[in-house]
C-alpha cells in the first residue's frame, strides 16, 4: 500500500475523519458508556471533535505537531469528562514527540503513538488489562513499532496500529474494570466493551484511513 | 506578595462558591475559580472542566509568589495536571492533593499570613487529617466537649492559659482563620482544647461558642507571644463586640 506522506494535511484529515466517525458512532459510544459508566462518552467526544473541526476552519496548522497541539488544547477544554485530559494528553505528548517535523517517517510515527500511549498511562494511571483506553492503545503501539521496524510505510504502520487497537477494544469485553467509573461496578463491568477503548480504536482507524488517502 | 489559589471543579457554581467562602478569610489572596466547561452558546458552563479556564486562572492568580491549584474529583485533577504540563511544568505552580473545601480554606488562610508556596500546599494537604482531634465537633455553635490537655503534661518552657470566649459568635470561621493565620507564622507548637492552633480547620471543628473556655498550651520560642496573641484576640472578642 502506498499511502500519503504523513504531513500536516494528513494530520488535519485524520482529525476531521475522527470527528466524522465519532459523530457517526455517538449513540453507540453513549450506549457502551451507559452500560458501565455515566453515558456521556459519546456526547463528550462528539462535542470535543466538533470543536476541533470548528477550530480547523479558523486556522490551518503547518505541521503534524501543530495539528496535534490544536487537538490537545481543544479536547482538554471542550470534552468535559475524563476523556478530555486523557485524549488531550495523548495528543499533547504526540505533539511534543514529533516537534516541528513537516513529515513523519514510520519511526517518528511509531514514537509519537508510543508517547501518546505513555501520556494516557501517566495521566490516568491505568495499566494494560484495566479495561480502559490503554487496552486499545498499547497493542496499537506495539503493532506500530513492529511494522515500522519491518520497513512498512506510514500508512501500513497506521493500518497495523488500527487493527491492533480494534482487537484490543474487543478484548476488553470480558475484563473487569479496575480504573475509571466502570470500576465501581466491579465484576458487573465484565461483558461490556470499554467505551474509551472503542473510541480509541475508531480514532486510530481514522488515522489509517487518512494515510490511505481518504479525505474527510 | 502572596501565594495565589486556583479552584478547579466540575461545577462552576461550586468553584465560585468556594472562592467566595475562602476569600472571606483571606481578603488579600488572589483566589480564582476554574469551574465547569467553557460556556456554551447559551452562556452556561456545563459540568466538566476546561483546560483553558484552568490555564487562564493559573496565569491570573500568580502575583509572583506562586500558585496552588486545588481540584475536586477525577477528571478535574487530570485537567489540572494536564494544564501544568501544557504550561511546561512551571516550578511555582503546584497541585495540592487535598480535600477541596477544607484544603482551600486552610490554604487561603495560610496564604493570607504570607507563607510561601510549600507551606500553603502543606496547609491544604493536612487540613483534613483529624487523627489527633475531634471529628464530630461543632454541631452548630454549641460548647465544645473536648478533653483539654492535662496542664501537667506541658514540658519545660510551656506556656498555658485558660480563656473564655466572650463574643456571641464564638470561635467561628473568621476568628479561627485569624488565630490560625497569625499562629502559623510563629515558631510555636500550640494546642487549643486539644487541637492544633495553627490549623484553621481543626479550630473550626471545636465548634466553640460564647462562654466556652479555651485551654491553650504552647511551647517553642514564640510560645509566650502566641498565647498573648490568643488572649488578646479572645479578650477583644475578635473585634466583634
Amino acid at each position: 500500500m502506498v499511502g500519503q506522506p504523513l504531513d500536516a494535511a494528513w494530520a488535519i484529515a485524520w482529525l476531521k475523519l475522527s470527528a466524522a466517525v465519532v459523530a457517526e458512532n455517538r449513540l453507540r459510544l453513549i450506549e457502551l458508556d451507559r452500560s458501565i459508566g455515566d453515558g456521556d462518552h459519546g456526547e463528550n467526544m462528539d462535542r470535543g471533535f466538533a470543536a476541533i473541526v470548528a477550530k480547523l476552519a479558523e486556522e490551518t496548522p503547518a505541521t503534524p505537531g501543530a495539528a496535534f497541539k490544536l487537538a490537545a488544547m481543544t479536547l482538554m477544554s471542550k470534552v468535559g469528562g475524563a476523556a478530555g485530559p486523557l485524549y488531550g494528553t495523548a495528543f499533547l505528548r504526540a505533539a511534543t514527540a514529533v516537534g516541528e517535523s513537516a513529515t513523519l517517517d514510520p519511526a517518528a510515527l511509531a514514537g509519537a503513538l508510543a508517547a501518546a500511549r505513555d501520556g494516557v498511562v501517566a495521566r490516568g494511571k491505568a495499566e494494560l488489562g484495566d479495561k480502559t483506553m490503554v487496552d486499545a492503545w498499547s497493542p496499537a503501539v506495539d503493532a506500530a513499532a513492529s511494522a515500522a521496524a519491518a520497513g512498512a510505510d506510514g500508512a501500513a504502520v497506521l493500518d497495523a496500529a488500527a487493527e491492533a487497537a480494534e482487537a484490543g477494544a474487543v478484548a476488553t469485553d470480558p475484563l473487569t474494570a479496575r480504573k475509571g467509573r466502570a470500576s465501581y461496578l466491579g465484576e458487573r463491568s465484565a461483558g461490556h466493551r470499554d467505551p474509551g477503548a472503542a473510541s480509541s480504536a475508531l480514532i486510530l482507524r481514522a488515522a489509517a484511513r487518512a494515510a490511505a488517502g481518504e479525505a474527510a | 506578595m502572596r501565594v495565589g489559589l486556583v479552584i478547579v471543579s466540575h461545577s462552576a457554581q461550586l468553584a465560585d462558591g468556594l472562592v467566595e467562602l475562602a476569600a472571606q478569610m483571606a481578603p488579600d489572596v488572589t483566589l480564582l475559580a476554574a469551574g465547569g466547561m467553557d460556556a456554551g452558546p447559551d452562556g452556561v458552563s456545563g459540568i466538566g472542566t476546561s483546560l483553558e479556564k484552568v490555564m487562564d486562572a493559573v496565569s491570573g492568580a500568580d502575583a509572583g509568589a506562586g500558585v496552588l491549584v486545588l481540584a475536586d474529583l477525577g477528571s478535574a485533577v487530570m485537567t489540572a495536571e494536564a494544564a501544568l504540563e501544557f504550561l511546561g511544568g512551571p516550578e511555582n505552580v503546584v497541585l495540592a492533593h487535598a480535600a477541596l473545601v477544607e484544603g482551600a480554606v486552610a490554604a487561603a488562610v495560610t496564604a493570607q499570613s504570607g507563607a510561601d508556596l510549600e507551606l500553603v500546599k502543606k496547609a491544604a494537604e493536612t487540613a483534613f487529617t483529624p487523627v489527633d482531634g475531634p471529628v464530630q465537633g461543632g454541631t452548630g455553635g454549641g460548647t465544645a466537649v473536648v478533653d483539654p490537655p492535662a496542664p501537667s503534661g506541658a514540658g519545660n518552657g510551656a506556656v498555658s492559659a485558660e480563656l473564655q470566649l466572650i463574643n456571641p459568635m464564638g470561635l467561628h470561621a473568621r476568628p479561627a482563620a485569624t488565630l490560625a493565620g497569625a499562629l502559623g507564622a510563629m515558631d510555636v507548637d500550640i494546642e487549643i482544647n486539644g487541637v492544633d492552633g495553627q490549623s484553621v480547620m481543626m479550630l473550626m471543628t471545636l465548634g466553640a461558642g460564647e462562654g466556652t473556655t479555651l485551654s491553650v498550651t504552647a511551647s517553642g520560642s514564640d510560645a509566650a507571644r502566641a498565647v498573648d496573641l490568643v488572649r488578646t484576640e479572645v479578650e477583644n472578642g475578635f473585634g466583634e463586640l
